[in-house]
């Protein structure tokens, strides 16, 4: 029977160490949706979302109650746009004004954010893609809720350029549509390479084709947590340092599969993954660089830094797969810039760079998250920063994404405010060099060689 | 049957236990196992209880306790049910 140290365990987690459940998100198929007739498609699409998610809110917050746990978020993801919109929409501002039905469904069934208003374009774009690419500054500056990713890669089919490239400018004129708040915009748009279909998390969550109608995917979180179990094993060994995080990982993904359960029974909708990633939060102490802190670095982005964040997150991932069969998403340790007061704290010290970041997301999921860049930096250099980064992820055989907010009238020095689990960010400079010729090139980067590995 | 744990944490003072378990008795609720320690005057205490039989919602029962553990007796009280505690300590 549980005992009285346990119980307090568990507790002092939840109220002291920032443990929650990140996210309950609901997928949902809108493929049964697809209408030539476009106020047609927009009801459907409406109906569809509101008749799925109507209680998801309510049960999340009973669910909540009765574990005593927080689930900060309840949300929804839905099948790529372009591939729903593909036949009634004639122009960008048709594709918009799908993106106001999600915003509309969305607020009406309360939920935090919708992802979905997406394309996948890893080798090529369709028409109905290119159309809503182009309506993605709109979309994002018009709508309040809706989240927007672009799949411009993978390890199969190489690296769409095209895409890259149009990529590069679709996030400066995010930036610029919602230049009054920040260019917040550009913190709902995920540029990706192998994304995958049954990610929980936002900005980059949609519902893929390969998903039944309706799944439901958790996200965990608990960076707090584990950076508090290492409080007590300054000093000991790597097999120590290992064995705390597997153990942690596994207490934090328990709670997940039992959140997974419930919400699954209650609202009659099968289980899909949890995401065992961690997810840090602007509170204190609710940070990855902080646990990279806890492990023996002055800062994060010291060197040893890669090596620490390579180690947290196979460890999170060994002590997840054990607490749960279904594990998925993306699942590791999220580095973002500006949802992490540790990370702030480096950049503002001058430790952490755009350069080793970049290093860093070769270990770790995702990618360059959540980071401010000056407003004026040339579209052709996004371009090349998320080529970069998608490169990282075709040859490596992992997620990786990028989430660049170019803040417009603002430069290095200067820092932008998001509020809430956007938290704030410093501004952080971008190499000065020119990419303009390479990245013009028309086409594709081959899919990688898969075999003299080295 | 269904368990929950209720946990009390506060300042120690007269009447703790007789409070909860007037409220628990009023409630149909049985007690099933109790254990509390005093931590440097800080009341400790952690109950298992039997919830099957609660005729009311399990949310209410948790809000009941939280509130008179606030205003009444000037601790905290939390009511959760078990499965959190057993999934997470046990393989």
């Amino acid at each position: 029977m549980i005992n009285i140290s346990e119980v307090r365990e568990t507790n002092k987690m939840i109220e002291r160490e920032n443990l929650d459940v990140r996210t309950i998100t609901m997928g949902i198929s809108l493929l049964d949706c697809i209408d030539a007739d476009l106020p047609a498609l927009k009801q459907k699409i409406y109906d569809k979302i509101y008749k799925s998610a109507y209680n998801l809110v309510k049960v999340g917050e009973e669910i909540s109650t009765d574990y005593g746990i927080p689930i900060v978020n309840k949300r929804i993801s839905v099948t790529p746009i372009s591939l729903i919109g593909g036949s009634a929409c004639r122009s960008p501002e048709d594709f918009a004004q799908i993106a106001h039905t999600l915003d509309k469904a969305a607020h009406d069934v309360g939920v935090n954010f919708l992802g979905g208003y997406s394309a996948l374009v890893s080798k090529g774009m369709t028409e109905a893609d290119r159309l809503l690419i182009e309506s993605i500054p709109q979309a994002l500056a018009e709508t309040e809720l809706v989240c927007s990713s672009v799949n411009v890669g993978s390890t199969k089919t190489g690296i769409d350029m095209d895409a890259v490239r149009l990529m590069g400018s679709i996030i400066k004129k995010t930036a610029e549509r919602t230049a009054d708040r920040g260019s917040i915009g550009c913190a709902k748009l995920v540029v990706f390479c192998n994304a995958p279909d049954d990610n929980p998390f936002m900005a980059g969550a949609f519902h893929g084709v390969t998903e039944a109608d309706r799944i439901l995917n958790i996200g965990v979180s608990g960076p707090g947590v584990v950076k508090k179990a290492l409080e007590s094993i300054h000093g000991e060994g790597f097999e120590t340092l290992c064995e705390t995080v597997k153990k942690t990982a596994f207490k934090v993904t328990r709670v997940g599969q039992l959140v997974a359960r419930e919400a699954s029974r209650r609202l009659g909708v099968p289980f899909g993954i949890i995401d065992l990633s961690l997810a840090p939060t602007p509170a204190i102490g609710d940070s990855v660089a902080d646990i990279l802190c806890e492990m023996g670095l002055e800062y994060a982005g010291a060197p040893g830094t890669t090596a620490a964040l390579a180690l947290l997150n196979d460890q999170v991932k060994k002590g997840g797969v054990m607490a749960s069969s279904y594990v998925g998403g993306l699942s590791g340790a999220f580095i973002p810039v500006s949802e992490d007061q540790g990370m702030i704290n480096a950049v503002n010290a001058g430790c952490l760079t755009l350069e080793k970041l970049e290093a860093m997301t070769c270990v770790c999921s995702v990618g360059l998250d959540m980071i401010a860049i000056p407003g004026d930096t040339k579209e052709t250099t996004i371009a090349g920063i998320i080529a970069d980064e998608m490169a990282i992820g075709m040859v490596n055989q992992k997620t990786t994404a990028v989430r660049l907010i170019p803040v417009i009238g603002k430069g290095v020095g200067e820092q932008v405010e998001f509020g809430g689990l956007l938290g704030y960010a410093p501004i952080m400079p971008v190499n000065p060099y020119g990419c303009d010729e390479f990245v013009n090139r028309r086409g594709r980067i081959p899919a990688p060689i898969h075999s003299f590995k080295n | 049957m269904q368990r929950a744990i209720i946990t009390v944490v506060g300042k120690d003072t007269i009447g703790i236990i007789a409070g909860v378990c007037t409220y628990l008795a009023e409630n149909h609720i049985n007690i099933l196992d109790i254990s509390q320690t005093i931590v440097q005057g800080y009341f400790n205490m952690m109950m298992i209880v039997d919830v099957t039989t609660l005729d009311k919602p399990f949310g209410q029962v948790a809000d009941e306790l939280a509130t008179l553990g606030q205003e009444k007796i000037g601790v905290q009280i939390k009511c959760q049910k078990e499965e959190i505690f057993n999934l997470m300590h046990r393989i």
